[in-house]
């Protein structure tokens, strides 16, 4: 057997939720043996994603690595799996990242380590499968199924608040979903298929593309999330132990933003375009009103999820400027150029919300403490630690050299041609990003110690060392050289590009 | 050779980073000497090599560099590039700064002797000297915008380099911000560039410039703008947040609290003239527009002339040099605006020199009163440290533009270039530069005076233990005063007359922009250049006055300074409130962002889109559920009697659908 012929997209699938399986049925009384045995299962899949990035044709626009069979024959829905350009990126980035939130377990979690192990590795499951599903009842059964475990690890590892915030988290985002999946029932009336590759090519009036969009828009705004409907954020990552808002933030959220781009704007084009005008407003009101909201968080862990929300601003806002480049310009250049940064956005977004947020988890550890005032002088007790987070600050606010810089120039330099108040909006950023990450650092890091229990703050230990290191290296490599995240997508972007530009009204 | 002239541009690049990595990677191991070695070697290398290539461009004619190392990115159809052009302008600008580098890594091993960061300050400033490279030997905008980030991020660590002291974590966090504010405005430029241009690469953009000479742009209204202006403003507003003109200027005093010898590597030397770098590399963009240019000439001449007043009320002594920087810098961005880049360039060069020189003489005095830096408590010191106090008095009197040293020719050629231009707010620019020669003077021999004249104001103990500063400080004092003496002589036949910067600048031949060149018709030499400003002594007048004035108020009748405060109270207040930048900046500003901030999150937040959306759709689902609720009531005839009701309701409609 070739690797060519392996069923890779279901191995990825499989092999993490199968070794959660494991872990839940070897339980409490292994620890030691299930702690190694996740680390290795999320190595093995991360090492498939590789193989799966090196033999992925960059050249072809369309789906690649094919599985299909069926699944229930009476109403034509298929396990049909698939990857192309704008998936690949994610999934790489769900499989590192699920080695870092089983490493950052290791020694800190201590109640029911086994099942912590077991819900994050389904977790990677389902969410690699949420990236590779081409059907649409097996993409909202991932889709709705990711919650679960979420919703445990919130539930069982969480705050003091936690029952508010999982409820808030699963109502907020549950609701979304229902309406996406009456929109999936309808396409299937129109369509008779739930291939979303069919579903792509079916013509829509526009009033049914309006509903369509926005039953889309429902389920996905909130994931992502934009303004108005960001309120769950906050209150789940500060309630979510640190693997928890270490996933939602750098995976997560971007389903919002690959539904976008897999659903709302391939199957309701001339929708988007009609909408266009709203959703580059709610990015920017995303961009600017919670990069102030987050300049006045007291709480570290909230300071971030609004900056989060901020930066997801730039997602949406790529994804959705290309309509307004093509009125003005005539030509689809810039178009790509956007949605790209936006990619780039949500990759970038993936290493440096994890780093940040496993930042705030190394000092929460030692300090239980999520408040900034509890803080000060950090670096005078840690100073290792306190230059991880310098960079990853530093990340944060977008400086160039590190990956957070790309996207978010690209999308301002695309806007620009589509009109000047949006980049002038956009580039707010620049101030407002530098100003809550920076003053969140100096009051927690830098400084005379004047708390006692800072005083007695020991440096990180190697473990730690290792998780913040390796995100360092993939933050600056990618700041230094991101042309290989933009390789895989060129193709697959560009055929979006063209298909959403052309109405699907008959 | 042009092979190999690529390796050396590389190492000229990666020498300082190595050196960098090495002492902030391996601090702990290979100790403090280790550290200063391996920066030191990098950056000497990188200097010399810097020098090779200077000789090779200036003196054997050596062909323009200008190519790309590797694709950054590409996307769209636009390939994102790293690159280099190595031309005279790019390459007088890295012999500067590893130059100027190099001394203060050596000055570094006296000033920083006794601090426990010294790895980690020599790994910063090292990496300063990469970034300001990458800055200065960009191609593209792109790289250019990495590095001028870069610099800024390492100016922020070395600003807070003592990071328990208050005021300079506030410092640095301020000087980030402030330059984020005018990076805001260079992104925009970049991104108006980028869609004119289609292209980030300098000579593409410039070969093209001419087509879009006239192009416009709507922005308000439907009054067209042209587009060059908007994209020169932009750009020319992230050189006010770098370079430090008003009103982006308030970060530059603050970064003071770092320690000495970055004030004079990046806040006086180097990253600060990269705004001037800057405009004068982009001058063929900037030609089109006369508008972008009267802009800059105004904003040159309000930072030159009112930040040198600023100058006079401060007791401290980095201070009073840091307030001069600002007004210097003021004197560039005027030169500029008058469309003689190339003298811009002339003055960025020499006050590189005079002006570290100027820093690392008040770090000498500093280090040597213990960190002491009010002047007040300073005085006489002349006698303990002839060696500071003769390379101070070099650095005056270049500062002032006394004849014949290298500040003279610089500024003179400034000052010439103004009365020669015809644009709108020359006039005002004039005025402002002639009389900043008196403030400057004045202010820069009341430094001198406090400080190396007049009594001794410290106490007894500390007089007694004063002595000359150690011969790693001196030596780098010893070698910046040459070039701050002679080197003007030097350059100003060839850089301001001559074919020195050849096709890296160009001035328009039309609308009497080219001042340097009406100037070079009247230049016979630097002789005739000192005969000149002989002939026509007003500048002389005023810079003799201004040194007589700081004089008679410092030396010979010391209560008169206190007596003028107390005659012009309310114009002292205002100086010494810095005309009020700070206060409103943090009233309005600070203040008023953490307010939108509060507002729109408790209110915003908070109230509506939690308080009434959603926990009031949870609200009224509750209200509804305890209303539908009494008819579970648990009867069976209740249930019975709700079918009956049921199908009778079904019933009616049905027959009613089958009927009507």
């Amino acid at each position: 057997m070739t690797l060519n012929s392996l069923p890779i997209l279901s191995i990825l699938i499989w092999t993490p939720i199968i070794g959660g399986i494991w872990a839940l049925i070897a339980g409490d009384r292994q620890e030691q043996t299930v702690k190694y045995f996740s680390f290795a299962v999320s190595v093995i899949t991360f090492i498939f994603s590789v193989i799966l990035y090196c033999q992925f044709d960059p050249s072809y626009a369309g789906m690649q690595f094919i599985e299909e069979t069926d699944w229930i024959k009476a109403f034509d829905i298929k396990y049909h799996l698939g990857v192309d350009g704008i998936a690949l990126p994610l999934i790489m980035l769900t499989s590192f990242t699920t080695i870092l939130v089983i490493l950052a377990a290791w020694e800190v979690i201590e109640k029911h380590i086994s099942y912590y192990m077991c819900a994050f590795l389904i977790l990677t499951g389902l969410m690699n499968g949420v990236f590779v599903a081409l059907d649409a009842i097996l993409f909202y059964v991932y889709w709705e199924a990711m919650l679960i475990p979420m919703f445990l690890i919130i539930g069982i590892w969480g705050g003091p608040n936690r029952v508010y915030a999982t409820i808030k988290f699963f109502l907020y985002t549950f609701l979304g979903s229902v309406f996406m999946l009456v929109a999936f029932l309808y396409l299937y009336s129109v369509a008779g298929s739930f291939n979303i590759q069919a579903l792509h090519d079916v013509p829509l009036t526009l009033t049914a593309q309006k509903f369509i969009f926005v039953a889309f828009f429902l389920a996905f705004a909130v994931k992502i999330p934009m303004w108005p409907v960001h309120t769950w954020l906050p209150d789940a990552h500060v309630e979510a132990p640190t693997g928890g808002s270490v996933i939602l933030a750098a995976i997560m959220l971007k389903m919002g933003g690959y539904g976008f781009l897999r659903f709302s704007l391939p199957i309701t084009p001339d929708a988007s375009l009609f909408f266009d005008d709203a959703m580059i407003m709610l990015s920017l009101i995303a961009i600017v009103y919670i990069g102030f909201v987050a300049l006045v968080q007291e709480d570290m862990k909230k300071l971030i999820a609004y900056s989060s929300i901020s930066h997801m601003g730039f997602v949406t806002l790529g994804f959705f400027i290309p309509f307004s480049i093509v009125a003005a310009t005539g030509a689809s250049s810039g178009a790509i150029m956007g949605m790209e940064g936006a990619m780039m956005q949500m990759i970038s977004h993936g290493f440096i919300s994890a780093a940040m947020f496993l930042c705030v988890g190394v000092m929460y550890d030692r300090m239980h403490s999520r408040m900034i005032k509890d803080y000060g002088g950090v670096v005078n007790s840690m100073p290792y630690f306190a230059a991880f987070m310098m960079l990853f600050a530093m990340a944060n606010a977008g400086l160039p050299g590190t990956s957070g810089f790309v996207g978010e120039f690209l999308v301002i330099l695309s806007s620009f041609e589509a009109s000047f108040w949006i980049a002038f909006t956009a580039a707010i950023t620049l101030i407002l990003g530098a100003a809550y990450t920076l003053w969140m650092y100096k009051r927690v890091v830098f400084g005379e110690v004047t708390k006692e229990s800072v005083a007695e703050l020991k440096d990180i230990n190697g473990r730690e060392a290792f998780i913040l290191f390796l995100l360092a290296i993939v933050i600056l490599t990618f700041g230094i050289w991101p042309a290989p995240i933009f390789e895989v997508m060129h193709a697959s972007v560009e055929q979006l590009i063209e298909h959403v530009l052309q109405t699907k009204i008959l | 050779m042009m092979n190999n002239m690529e390796q050396i541009y590389l190492a000229i690049v990666l020498a300082p980073l190595i050196g960098a990595l090495m002492a902030g990677l391996f601090g702990k191991i290979i100790g403090r000497s280790g550290a200063h070695c391996v920066t030191i070697i990098g950056v000497a290398t990188s200097s010399i090599l810097s020098m090779v290539a200077y000789k090779y461009h200036m003196f054997d004619g050596g062909e323009i560099y200008n190519q790309d190392l590797y694709t950054w990115l590409s996307s769209g159809g636009i390939d994102f590039k790293i690159g280099f052009l190595i031309d005279s302008l790019s390459v007088t600008m890295m012999v500067v700064v590893t130059f100027v580098s190099w001394m203060i890594h050596i000055y570094t091993i006296g000033y920083m002797h006794d601090d426990p960061g010294y790895q980690r300050f020599f790994s910063y400033i090292s990496l300063f000297t990469f970034a300001m490279l990458m800055l200065v030997m960009s191609n593209n905008f792109l790289q250019l915008f990495f590095g001028w980030e870069a610099v800024g991020l390492v100016s922020y660590l070395l600003i807070g380099f003592w990071y328990k002291k208050e005021t300079a974590i506030f410092a640095n966090m301020k000087a980030f911000l402030v330059n984020r504010v005018g990076d805001f405005g260079f992104l925009l430029g970049i991104a108006a560039v980028l869609m004119t241009f289609n292209s980030l690469d300098y000579a593409e953009i410039f070969s093209n410039v001419a087509q879009h000479a006239d192009a416009t742009i709507t922005i308000w209204g439907d009054e067209p703008w042209s587009l060059m202006t908007v994209i020169c403003i932009c750009l020319f507003i992230g050189a006010m947040g770098k370079s430090a003109q008003v009103p982006l200027h308030v970060w530059l005093p603050d970064s003071m609290e770092g320690p000495t010898p970055i004030s004079a590597l990046i806040h006086a030397a180097t990253m600060v003239t990269a705004g001037i770098f800057m405009v004068s590399r982009m001058s063929p963009l900037f030609e089109l527009s006369e508008t972008a240019l009267s802009f800059i000439l105004v904003i040159g001449s309000i930072t030159a002339l009112f930040m040198g007043l600023l100058g006079l009320v401060q007791n401290d002594i980095k201070r009073v040099v840091a307030y001069s920087t600002l007004s210097q810098l003021g004197y560039m961005t005027v030169a500029l605006g008058a469309s003689a880049y190339a003298a811009a360039m002339f003055h960025l060069v020499t006050h590189a020199f005079f002006k570290a020189l100027l820093f690392l003489a008040a770090g000498a005095v500093i280090i040597v009163m213990h960190h002491e830096q009010d002047m007040r408590k300073m005085g006489g010191l002349y006698k303990v440290m002839p060696i500071t106090w003769l390379t101070c008095l070099f650095g005056t009197l270049a500062l002032i533009g006394f004849p014949g040293t290298s500040g003279f020719f610089s500024k003179d050629a400034i000052i010439e270039a103004v009365h020669h231009s015809t644009l709108a707010g020359s006039g005002f620019a004039y005025f402002s530069v002639m009389a900043g020669v008196f403030i400057t003077a004045l202010y820069s021999f009341r430094l001198f005076f406090m400080t190396f004249h007049g009594k001794q104001r410290m106490d007894m103990e500390t007089w007694k233990h004063l002595h000359e500063a150690p011969v790693v400080v001196t030596v780098p004092l010893i070698v910046l005063a040459i070039p701050s003496l002679i080197l003007g002589a030097f350059l100003i036949g060839p850089m301001l007359f001559g074919e020195y910067f050849g096709d890296a600048i160009y001035v328009a031949s039309t609308g009497g922009h080219d001042v340097l060149a009406q100037m070079g018709e009247d230049y016979h030499g630097i002789g005739g250049f000192l005969l000149h400003s002989v002939q026509h002594p007003l500048v002389l007048i005023l810079m003799s006055s201004g040194i007589f004035v700081a004089w008679l108020c410092y030396i010979k009748f010391p209560d008169i300074p206190a007596k003028v405060v107390s005659k012009i109270g309310p114009v002292h207040k205002l100086l010494v409130n810095k005309y009020g930048f700070d206060d409103f900046n943090q009233l309005v500003f600070a203040k008023g962002s953490t307010g939108i901030g509060q507002l729109l999150w408790r209110i915003g937040d908070i109230n509506i889109i939690d308080g009434f959306f959603v926990n009031g759709t949870a609200k009224s689902v509750r209200v509804f559920s305890s209303i539908v609720r009494h008819v579970q009531s648990g009867y069976l005839y209740h249930y019975a009697f709700s079918i009956i009701i049921g199908l009778l309701v079904l019933l009616a409609i049905f027959v009613h659908g089958v009927l009507g």
